[in-house]
Parts: C-alpha cells; structure tokens; sequence
C-alpha cells in the first residue's frame, strides 16, 4: 500500500519477481510462488491427513475424509455414474482454487485467483475437457445441440451463431466470477485500510472513528473466508454440470 | 388396538431418533443450478457475469474477423448483436430453471 493521502488499491495485484536473482532471471513472479504453496498445502494436508489411515480417523483423517467424500458426492450427484472419472479432476480443481482463496486472505501474500489469466486458464481447460468429452461420447451428434429442438429452419442462421457463441461464452463467465469477486474482495480491503490511515491523520478523533473502518474490515474478512469457499464450490459445480451436459446421450 | 399402540410407538420412536439426529432429513432435491446460488445476490451476481461472458465473446469475435478480414466495424456490430442475444440466452437458461419448481 503506497503512503500518503493517495493510496492505490489495484498495486496488491501487480506481479514482481520473487526470490531475488533466480526469480529475476527465471521471471519468476509471485503468482506461481503462490501457486506452489497451495499445491504444497494442499498436498501435505492429504498426506498428514492420511498417513495414519486409522479404521477410527482422528481430526486431520477425519478432515481429509469429509473433504473427498464431500467432492465425490458432487461429482457423482451432479455428472451421474460416469462422474468418479472426472473425480480426481473436479477435487483438484476445488482444492487449487480454495487453497488459492484462502491463502490470498493472509495479510501480505498475494491472491492467484485474482487475475484473470489465472482463472481463464482454469475455465478453458474445463471448455476444453467437456469438449473432447462431448465429442468422445456423443460424437458428431454434439453439434446437433447447436440447433434447438422444434425451432424453425429459417430462423437456423440466426439461432445456431447465438447457440454457439452461448456455448463459448461459458469459459468468459466461469473466469470472470471467480475474478471479479476476488478483485472486489481485496480491493474493499484496501479501500477501508485506507481509510484508517486517512482518519488517522485527523488526530484523536479520527483515531475514534478509525475503529469504524476496522470492524468493517473484521467483517470482510468474515465475508470473504464465506466467498472464497463459496466461488471455488461454484466453479467445480459448474465444472460438473457442464460435464454432465457433456456425458448425457 | 395393538396396532395403534404399535403406530404410536413407531411414531415416537421415529421422533426420537429424529430428535437426536439418528435419521437423515430428507432434503428437497433442488437443481445443482439453483444449489449453487442459493442466495439472491449471488444469483444476480452470476446473471450479470452470464449476460457480459456472451457480450465480450461476440466483441472480441467480430474485432478479430474485422481485423482479419479487413472489414471495418461490419462483423463487430454484427457479432456484438449476436453476442448480447447469447448473454440474454445464458441469462434465460439460469432464470428458467429456477422458475420450475
């Protein structure tokens, strides 16, 4: 955060090398560190999780176990039978972006998931699996889903660009809502960390009133462990409706 | 006679157990759709989200055929037209569902 009476609450998401020269060389910048971390943590959290692999689990077995149990209903619920293939895909997925999340909230980290180079990545990959999957299952039937049933022939040049440009637009939307809420988050963090440091400048009864700011924060930071949970839950549910789509005849 | 002293007894039972937490609630089986936006403003959030994904595919795809076809303006004013209709589809898909129940 910049000092002084202008503070620039968008500088928490511009890239700088890490760890020094190596990172200087290799362009490495703090987003992939990130990343490393939440994959490290996520995996450690399974492999501690597990390791005992009691018949009895205790808290941290018992912590992993609710998590793959809770993901594999998703998948299975949502894709039907065929979805414990796409299990092993759809819990990476949660686990990457809730680690990102949530490791984003610690104070002077910084959030992958808040670029949206990072979140298109993911939601083109997901457009890109539901298509071979499409493709693989239904075979050249999927692009008969480009026409709506019982709609008019003549209307067909107008309908199927429409259809099409539906049906591409769902990687835009599923990146932009896990962006757009991270940003949002941690730019109205920014903004009443602002203003503390601008009442502060107000002597002793901005200092009072400072405390406004502050509980406001306290209250976000409630929010935002609510969001990070809930965006990364919205992006695998899509992931499966969508797969679903993609495995249904 | 007995056999209603049996109903009660099942019913208490039954209550019992549910009391303690022993049976499990049968949940309405809502749309995976409309599971994950429970909440008005995340659904409004996400209606929004729909409607701009389906504007910046059609801008972004008559800007590339302009700029590839040399065709000024022709395809974006096309495709953003197109691309908005997508987004109002996207938007209707989301709503519909939510409707039925």
């Amino acid at each position: 955060m910049a000092g002084g009476s202008s503070i620039n609450v968008l500088e928490q998401f511009e890239l700088h090398p890490v760890l020094g020269g190596l990172g200087e060389a290799l362009r490495f910048s703090q987003s992939p560190l990130y990343m490393i971390a939440a994959v490290c943590l996520v995996l450690a959290f399974l492999y501690f999780g597990m390791r005992p692999a009691a018949v009895v689990p205790g808290r941290l077995q018992a912590a992993a176990e609710v998590c793959y149990e809770f993901i594999h209903n998703m998948a299975v619920d949502t894709i039907g039978p065929e979805g414990a293939a796409f299990f092993p895909f759809i819990f990476t997925l949660f686990f990457f972006i809730l680690a990102g999340n949530y490791i984003g909230l610690l104070p002077f980290s910084f959030t992958f998931t808040s670029h949206i180079a990072v979140t298109f990545a993911m939601a083109f990959m997901v457009f890109l699996l539901t298509v071979v999957v499409s493709l693989k299952v239904q075979g050249l039937r999927f692009f008969a889903h480009f026409m709506p049933d019982g709609a008019s022939p003549f209307l067909a040049p107008l309908l199927i660009p429409i259809e099409i440009l539906s049906f591409l637009s769902r990687p835009v939307s599923l990146s932009i809502r896990l962006f757009a809420n991270m940003v949002a988050g941690h730019v109205m963090f920014d903004i009443f960390a602002s203003f503390v440091i601008m009442l502060a400048s107000f002597g002793v009864v901005g200092d009072v009133f400072a405390i406004g700011p502050i509980a406001i924060n306290v209250a976000l930071m409630a929010l935002e462990l609510l969001v990070g949970v809930l965006q990364a839950y919205v992006f695998a549910i899509l992931t499966c409706i969508y797969l679903r789509e993609a495995v249904a005849h | 006679m007995g056999k209603e002293k049996n109903d009660s007894f099942d019913a208490r039972l039954q209550s019992a157990e549910r009391r303690y937490g022993l049976v499990k609630e049968e949940k309405p089986q809502l749309d995976a759709n409309v599971e994950a936006d429970r909440s008005l403003a995340a659904l409004a959030f996400r209606a929004g989200t729909e409607m701009l994904a389906g504007l910046v595919v059609g801008v972004a795809m008559g800007w590339e055929l302009d700029h590839w076809l040399h065709t000024r303006a022709v395809f974006l004013v096309i495709f953003a037209l197109l691309g908005g209709s997508a987004g109002m589809l996207n938007v209707w898909r989301l709503v519909r569902t939510m409707d039925v129940k």
